[in-house]
């Protein structure tokens, strides 16, 4: 109410006002719309801006400090635990198997028996010294000692979402504290491993841009993750504003007015089921297992495997017949190497949500991720050769998952689509560019992924270059809409690079001595690092120049115009 | 290798104050730009308000450079219609020319001590294959040099170099994440930076060598102040 919506005439600074009030303390003290619902004490000189209450359904989501799950230690602590264990029984083996030994072995000559004992085990100079109170007491110390540390570590890792950003702080002797803010939010995801999930439990992800740049809230209860993350996206999308127009109209509330309000969203919001944890919208793609497991068999890679087996096998039988034993491991890594890939995308389900679209993958780790619109920085459609008998497509992305470099799954956060026909394709493509107009759609399937047809929309490498592209130069070509660019590429191995100008970072031309004798260069749109390939070889060099012009002027004109960042903003 | 500590940092730029330098930058190419070609631009707003104090402009940008672009002689090269390309300082070839002299003098010692002191003979194969390369890059890079250029549009940079590999990027402001002025000892010893452009993108790779030191801070200031104006989301 007092915060005033940016003016209409100005697009390109309007959307800075909510980042400079994240950044600055001086902003902070704006007196925020929704706050005198709220009875609080004064406030610090610097504390941020509560979040709305009409946009929050959790309670943990208030702008105040709060701490993890109790149990989040133990789940992080896990690994350790079990791998201390490990190493305890490891050691205790003999020491197991001399205490069982005379039982299932009882006619052993007792001299072997003896040899057993005196091998210098910790376990044997406890018991023939006697000392059982002082290992009691070792143990009891180092289990109050772990339980100490796993307490404080609890205590001292807490986390809070203001109206501004997601922050945690963390760290006994060195405190962490690291502070998301809610425009830059590149997505939320929510990952359930196996044991996590036995105990209800959840971890969620805030994907910040940048690398390693992710705020994580390791464990909350799976139905409280649900809930902040809802509130998050809810926060991020900038609907603050929009709703604080229409609660204007309603004027002065009383608070018991606002109480009554609260319930009747509470009560709203369980008939429609707005955003309840369980309402898990539809899949707008089912892959079958038989497809997928199929799609994972039929691989480039099986090719070579098979390929090494014939060669092994005819080696074999040419006189050396070891080594058809050098076989077993290569066939034992690549099951295990299937299995794993398919279990990680077993239970696909991808789906419009109010706050982006959501993602889910993964047998025994679950993960959602639900991705806000904009976030999408390139879009490759591809199909391999071994599927085009079947069909089948594979959709990806380029997307900020603000992971570190060394971290080597984030395969799961970039396929969008594992494997789909055509039909499932374009279904995902149209929940990830919303942007594109309706009338580009049968174009983009029909010219761009499937390749050239009658009046093609295209610019392909002309025919006087078309030994750069033996096959493809009939396809290779480019296409710029909009608010977009289209890459075509591959007559054996079908490309298309979906290249949205508002995220297009910046765009270059490169030109060799046999390009410039052919008249061609070749054009490469730089996005943020992904499996993406975003570039384009041999076309024309008049028409690289226009695309250069071109998309140089769409991407200034898109951006100004874009407003994905709080991409509810402009809903009322 | 040292980054300038004064590099900013675009969030904390906006209460700058003294834009007159930078203001005056601004100016420049927009009116270069509008006597070339005046009506060529599909700009929106910003030709017609730049236009009066004009004239500062480009001597605070092209003080002591190259003043000929060198490109590819072939009519098929890759160029744009209109724009003024800046070009980096003539320090910057003897910063080039330093740095072979001191790789050459490392490989002769190395070459030497190898060929008379431990009688080696085969070293003078690779020795005379390196010194060969050496002396044919000291040869392009004179015009390689040339071929550097920047042009400051109304909405975007562009950069350009290389001229049998000719590279061309255009980059909008407001994809600017930071702006990085590093120089190494020799070229503080000339008084010269290289700028680089940041991106989300790394393969982006605008870093532009060779501009004095005054230009180099100029067109930081500059870019940082277009790129808050007309910042937009990653």
């Amino acid at each position: 109410m007092s915060e005033p919506a940016p003016p209409p005439a100005e697009p390109a600074p309007a959307p800075d006002a909510p980042a400079s009030a994240a950044g600055g303390p001086a902003a902070d003290a704006t007196p925020n719309a929704t706050a005198p619902a709220l009875a609080e004490p004064a406030p610090a000189p610097d504390a941020p801006t509560p979040p709305p209450q009409e946009l929050v359904r959790s309670p943990l989501s208030d702008g105040e400090w709060h701490r993890l799950h109790p149990l989040t230690p133990l789940l992080r602590g896990g690994l350790f635990l079990v791998v201390v264990i490990g190493i305890i029984v490891a050691n205790l083996r003999d020491r197991l198997v001399f205490l069982f030994l005379p039982v299932f072995a009882p006619d052993l000559p007792a001299e072997e028996l003896e040899e057993w004992e005196g091998s210098g085990d910790p376990i044997d100079f406890i018991v023939v010294n006697d000392l059982y109170l002082a290992a009691g007491i070792g143990v009891l110390v180092v289990l109050i000692g772990l339980t100490v540390i796993f307490y404080l570590s609890w205590r001292f890792h807490t986390f809070r979402i203001t109206g501004d950003d997601v922050e945690v702080r963390s760290g006994i002797l060195f405190r962490t504290q690291r502070r998301a803010p809610l425009d830059r939010v590149q997505g939320v995801n929510l990952t359930r491993p196996m044991i996590a999930r036995l105990a209800g439990m959840a971890k969620l992800e805030v994907v910040g841009a940048g690398t390693d740049a992710n705020v994580k809230l390791e464990y909350l209860s799976t139905v409280n993750a649900e809930a902040v993350r809802s509130d998050i996206l809810r926060l991020a999308s900038g609907r603050r504003l929009a709703d604080a127009q229409s609660g204007s109209a309603a004027g002065g509330r009383t608070r018991m007015g606002a109480l009554s309000d609260t319930v009747s969203r509470g009560i709203t919001g369980l008939i429609e089921g707005d955003e309840a944890p369980v309402a898990v919208p539809d899949s707008v793609v089912h892959i079958p297992v038989l497809r997928l497991i199929v799609s994972h068999v039929i691989s480039p890679a099986t090719v070579g495997l098979l390929f090494g087996i014939g060669a092994i096998t005819v080696g074999s039988v040419l006189g050396t017949p070891w080594l058809l034993i050098g076989m077993v491991p290569a066939v034992i890594g690549f099951v295990a190497y299937w299995i794993r890939s398919i279990v990680r995308s077993l239970r696909y389900s991808i789906a419009p949500t109010p706050d982006g679209v959501r993602i889910t993958f993964g047998l025994l780790t679950t993960i959602t991720e639900i991705v806000p619109p904009g976030r999408v920085h390139a879009v490759e459609v591809s199909q391999s050769v071994l599927w085009r008998a079947f069909g089948w497509w594979t959709v990806r992305i380029n997307r900020l998952t603000g992971r570190s470099l060394s971290e080597s799954n984030t395969d799961q956060f970039t396929t969008v689509l594992p494997v789909g026909t055509l039909v499932d394709v374009e279904r995902v493509l149209r929940l990830i560019l919303t942007s594109v107009p309706e009338a580009e759609w049968p174009l983009i399937l029909r010219q761009g992924v499937l390749g050239p047809e009658e009046d093609d929309p295209f610019t392909d490498t002309p025919r006087r270059a078309r030994l750069l592209r033996p096959l493809s130069w009939k396809r290779n070509g480019f296409w710029v809409t909009a608010d977009a660019l289209l890459l075509r590429r591959g007559f054996i191995w079908r490309k298309l690079a979906i290249l949205p100008l508002a995220r297009l970072q910046s765009l270059a031309l490169h030109q060799g001595p046999l390009g410039r004798a052919l008249g061609v260069a070749s054009a490469r749109a730089h996005t943020v690092a992904g499996p993406v390939y975003s570039a384009l070889g041999a076309i024309d060099r008049v028409e690289a120049l226009r695309l250069f012009a071109d998309a140089s002027a769409g991407t200034v004109r898109a951006a100004s115009v874009d407003r994905s960042h709080r991409w509810a903003e402009e809903q009322v | 290798m040292t980054n300038n500590p004064e590099t900013p940092v675009p969030d904390s730029t906006p209460t700058r104050t003294d834009a007159g330098p930078a203001e005056a930058v601004v100016a420049a190419p927009d009116a270069t730009d509008a006597v070339v070609a005046p009506d060529a631009t599909d700009a929106t707003d910003a030709t017609a308000v730049v236009a009066p104090d004009a004239p500062a402009g480009p001597a605070s940008l092209d003080h002591g450079t190259f003043t000929a672009l060198v490109e590819p002689r072939s009519p098929q090269r890759l160029e744009l219609e209109r724009g003024v390309w800046h070009q980096v300082s003539r320090k910057y070839l003897w910063v080039q020319r330093i740095t072979s002299g001191i790789v050459f003098s490392i490989l002769l010692v190395v070459v030497l001590v190898l060929v008379l002191a431990l009688g080696q003979r085969w070293a003078l194969i690779p020795g005379g294959i390196v010194t060969a390369l050496l002396l044919w890059d000291f040869l392009l890079q004179s015009r390689q040099a040339r071929a550097i250029g920047y042009q400051l549009r109304e909405d975007d940079l562009v950069f350009r170099r290389g001229i049998l590999w000719q590279r061309m990027v255009a980059v909008p402001y407001g994809r600017m994440q930071l702006v990085d002025i590093t120089h190494g000892p020799l070229d503080r010893g000339f008084g010269i930076a290289q700028l680089k452009f940041v991106t989300a993108a790394a393969t982006t790779g605008v870093a532009i060598p060779g501009l004095e030191q005054a230009t180099a801070e100029t067109l930081r200031d500059h870019l940082v102040a277009v790129a808050e104006s007309r910042r937009t989301g990653l």
